[in-house]
């Protein structure tokens, strides 16, 4: 192999560095803009805060009422503003309600509060089968709900995001705030899981 | 971040890729930068966030209706076509300024010796 030059990336990555250079030069792009928001979605956005605003709505009943009421002034008053200007709305999972969230569009998704998508989120086959068959796609994800249990599927847009509100687990009723927060998973926040169990914990 | 064994991370090799507990939710790093590409636009108000949703649905539509079985792993190049798109529609830049910039980005990496970071000739 050659070292007098450099084998040139893929044809998208040399696509994304023109846009970026022309755009840095056209003073539209900073390129420390952009590493912040990578990490900031990497490390310090990402699931862990929706697991603040889950575990804040089982142990506060006010906070969980006023969640439910206007979940964009409650997650932003716990610091967590979506960049997008969208809209949040939380459901609840309660015992006999199951909620699924999805975005049949293309894939919005609440940000702020969840990160990045997972690759399955944004895949066709999940957009359609979250709606035509949610009871199907929750068993792939080991979700078997009791016959009876209605599951609604919330279908997100560029103006409304849903959060899930899990159910809280059994047996957690010692557990702390922060002790609450490693139960709450990404996967139970779309709906497809359920909050772990303090059995499965850690 | 280091890790406990005092190993180098391979982790750190892509510092900037976004990763979750189940793994990395970018397939590659020009997928990352591609997202905050668009975001920083956003931010700059150089189109709305309806705009960009509706960009990035129609280049998802398009690629399902040519074929594309859309299992996700494709995501960021329809996210890349609907960038591209709308800063032609907005007339930032022009399609024959593209072209010609990635062929300089091309011409780069081949006249850099390898291990050398790449950079633009001015």
């Amino acid at each position: 192999m050659s070292h007098d030059h450099t084998d040139p990336p893929s044809e998208l990555t040399l696509k994304v560095k023109a846009l970026e250079s022309l755009l840095v030069e056209k003073g539209l792009v900073n390129p420390e803009t952009l590493d912040t928001i990578i990490e900031t979605y990497e490390s310090q956005v990402g699931p862990r805060n929706g697991a603040h605003v889950v575990a804040k709505a089982w142990v506060d009943d006010d906070f969980k009422s006023a969640l439910l009421a206007d979940a964009t002034a409650a997650v932003a008053s716990l610091g967590y503003t979506g960049r997008q200007g969208e809209h949040l709305k939380v459901v609840e999972n309660t015992a006999d309600t199951h909620n699924l969230v999805v975005c049949t569009l293309c894939s919005c998704y609440p940000w702020t509060v969840l990160g990045l998508p997972p690759v399955w989120y944004k895949s066709a086959p999940y957009r359609a089968r979250a709606v035509s068959e949610p009871r199907k796609v929750l068993a792939e994800f080991g979700t078997v709900l009791p016959e009876e249990t209605r599951i609604k599927v919330w279908d997100s847009t560029s103006e409304m995001r849903y959060l899930v509100l899990p159910l809280r687990p059994a047996g957690t009723d010692e557990l702390s705030e922060e002790q609450l927060r490693d139960l709450v998973t990404r996967n139970s926040m779309i709906g497809v899981e359920q909050a772990k169990t303090v059995a499965s914990r850690g | 971040m280091g890790t406990l064994s005092g190993r180098p991370d391979p982790l750190n090799e892509f510092q900037l890729q976004p990763r979750d507990e189940n793994g990395p939710v970018f397939n590659e790093p020009w997928e990352a930068q591609a997202f905050a590409i668009v975001l920083a636009l956003h931010k700059q108000g150089v189109f709305s966030w309806d705009e960009w949703a509706t960009s990035l649905s129609r280049q998802i539509s398009a690629a399902q209706a040519a074929g594309d079985p859309d299992l996700g792993d494709t995501y960021y190049q329809h996210w890349l076509a609907a960038l591209e798109v709308l800063i032609l529609e907005k007339e930032v830049s022009d399609s024959g300024e593209i072209v010609s910039r990635i062929e300089a980005w091309r011409e780069a990496y081949l006249a850099t010796p390898h291990g050398q970071p790449v950079e633009l000739k001015k």
